[in-house]
């Protein structure tokens, strides 16, 4: 069996970044680069999977520039076997990727690896658009499941017996013909550190680099209707008393204001 | 040229986002001087007809088509739908089923797709707004193409409200059933418990700035000076510190306190709407920009590791 795990690096931004009139991004100096949350449990539950599944094999894929290699470490180190890493001149240029191209891209993959089995996240947390895994599964015409908080695959049977986490508290229990594109969510297993012995070992695994020319694509996969024209910090709607001073005048002022309302007596 | 609003319903009832999509849809319809249609597939489509006849909406279609949402169902539909009527918008719920089918969709019909969106503008360019970076900045995506997807982000626009007289259009659509690949095989309550934490009337919260498990103690010991109930964040729960019944969200509680106090969260869409409710809201975060500030009444930009040990000393 064959799994293949989407892996992105995803950017957050500091606390104090600025965003200057006309940027279409925050600048490189005020973004800290990272697995993205939701990849980190899928990585975890594809390396759970090949644990308990004899001859499987857990490829993860990133659409992503030189940089990101150190992420894709991260996953090697946690029992991913090998990685494919995208990267272009034309994806250099883009300021914006919309789902569809990176759907593309990824379908490009899949027909090349030919895996029983895609995790991706729900979403990255940068952009959170959320839909790349369905858009791919049905390119690829693969079934799928949004949204899985909890998976028991069952190889023989070709089913993947999932939950679904629904709003409310509600969990909605389906059954998954392969093979399928599975989008996780946080909580489904408790991601591993890396052992030292799985660091060490990454670093003699394969990150294979791919230009789009490689999967058969042009530079126009890239194109779309789609366009990101502007990005500007949301005006506050903020109407918050801060209290203000040292930590303890701080608290002194919410206990105090707590007393005022009642939440404790005296 | 329509808009055409894809509507929501699990076990019999219509979900909020399905009013509000009605009022988006009518300000988007409005935007680009057409008319409003909204589907209803599966469940009690009569029903939902009749209650989701409210102003602004020119027609509702009904589709039946089982009880319960299937993606392989909904997307044969929607497809048929689209195909009849040549929306130049579709527009889904950014719901946990709206992400199972609207991608899906989008890809089949091949329409551009923009999700979670939070405003619309067609004044100048086509346009949809939304968030990126954990909402700490807003963007614009001009949207040049004459059909589009569009998911909005629940909780942003105002249920509809006033009575509609929309026409009814009823439809019978043959599903292909070897395109149904997934069954649905039932439904699971989580979070029980103990303890409730949608009964407290101050919750005091605890958020992903705690860092690690030991610390929870210090979140702990301020609840109980303060005679509260300990709730969380959801990373909390994911990383097994407290147990599902403490989550406030989206997917945990959805809670109503007389006072909440938010410590070290961020005050992400799906943590908010479990807590919007609440009367008096107090956040303790280092980021001054964190987005629980849009909701607060209270706040100390501070560290929560000195505030928050002088303010239980103060009770105890
Ligand atoms: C389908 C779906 C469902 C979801 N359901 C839920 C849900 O039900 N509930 C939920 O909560 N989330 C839910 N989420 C996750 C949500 O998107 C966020 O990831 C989550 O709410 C973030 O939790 P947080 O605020 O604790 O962490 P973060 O966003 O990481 O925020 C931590 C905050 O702590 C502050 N901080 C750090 N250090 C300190 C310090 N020393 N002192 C003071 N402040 C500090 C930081 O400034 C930051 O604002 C869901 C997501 C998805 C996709």
């Amino acid at each position: 069996m064959k799994i293949l795990v989407t892996v992105k690096e995803v950017a957050e931004a500091a606390d104090d970044f600025e965003l200057p009139d006309g940027a279409l991004d925050i600048d490189e100096r005020y973004l800290e680069y990272d697995l993205n949350e939701w990849d980190e449990y899928g990585v975890e539950e594809g390396v759970q999977i090949a644990e308990e599944n004899e001859d499987t094999e857990v490829v993860s894929v990133t659409i992503g520039p030189e940089r990101s290699e150190e992420t894709i470490r991260m996953a090697l180190a946690k029992g991913v076997d090998r990685a494919i890493r995208i990267w272009d001149d034309a994806l250099e240029d883009v300021a914006f990727l919309d789902v569809e191209a990176r759907a593309r891209i990824l379908a490009a993959v899949v027909a090349e690896e030919d895996p029983d089995l895609v995790l991706t996240g729900v979403q990255a947390n940068d952009d959170g658009f959320g839909a790349t895994g369905i858009a791919l599964a049905d390119r690829i015409d693969f079934e799928w499941a949004a949204v899985v908080n909890h998976l028991d695959l069952d190889v023989e049977g070709g089913l993947a017996h999932v939950h679904r986490e629904l709003e409310g508290g509600v969990e909605e229990l389906t059954d998954v013909e392969l093979p399928a594109v599975l989008s996780i969510q946080t909580g489904i297993n408790e991601p591993r550190y890396a052992s030292l012995r799985g660091i060490r070992q990454a670093q003699s695994k394969e990150i294979v680099p791919y230009e789009l020319a490689d999967l058969d694509l042009d530079a126009d996969v890239t194109d779309s209707p789609l366009s990101l024209t502007s990005m500007y910090e949301p005006e506050t709607e903020s109407s918050a008393t801060v209290f203000e001073g040292s930590p303890e005048e701080e608290a002194d002022q919410l206990g105090e204001l707590l007393g005022e309302m009642g939440v404790v007596e005296g | 040229m329509t808009v055409l609003a894809i509507s929501e319903h699990r076990r019999g009832e219509l979900r909020d986002v399905s009013f509000e999509l009605l009022t988006a849809g009518r300000e988007v319809a409005d935007a680009l001087d057409t008319d409003l249609h909204v589907a209803v597939i599966g469940g009690d489509v009569a029903e939902h007809a009749e209650e989701l006849n409210h102003e602004g909406v020119d027609v509702i279609h009904t589709v039946p088509a089982g009880e319960e949402f299937n993606h392989g169902v909904y997307t044969q539909v929607i497809d048929s739908l689209a195909t009849d009527l040549d929306p130049r918008v579709l527009l889904m719920p950014n719901s946990v089923n709206g992400l199972d089918y609207a991608p899906a969709v989008a890809n089949g019909l091949s329409l551009p797709l923009v999700t979670d969106v939070i405003g619309f503008d067609a004044s100048d360019a086509v346009s949809a707004t939304r968030e990126m970076y954990a909402s700490k900045v807003e963007t614009t995506i001009e949207i040049d193409a004459d059909r589009f997807c569009m998911t909005i982000r629940p909780n942003e626009w105002a249920k509809a409200e006033g009575a509609g007289d929309a026409e009814i259009r009823e439809h019978e659509i043959e599903i292909d059933e070897s395109r149904v690949r997934s069954t649905v095989t039932g439904f699971e309550e989580v979070g029980g418990g103990d303890v409730d934490i949608s009964d407290a009337d101050v919750l005091v919260s605890v958020g992903r700035g705690i860092e690690e498990e030991e610390n929870i103690e210090l979140i702990e010991e301020l609840a109980d000076a303060l005679g509260a109930t300990l709730s969380s964040s959801r990373p909390i729960v994911d990383a097994g510190w407290l147990p599902k019944n403490r989550q406030v969200g989206q997917s945990g509680k959805v809670v109503t306190p007389d006072v909440y106090l938010a410590i070290g969260i961020s005050g992400a869409v799906q943590h908010v709407a479990g807590m919007k409710g609440a009367d008096t809201i107090i956040a303790i975060n280092t980021d001054p920009n964190a987005p629980i500030y849009d909701l607060a009444d209270y706040g100390i930009v501070d560290d929560l590791f000195e505030v928050v040990p002088e303010l239980t000393a103060q009770f105890s």
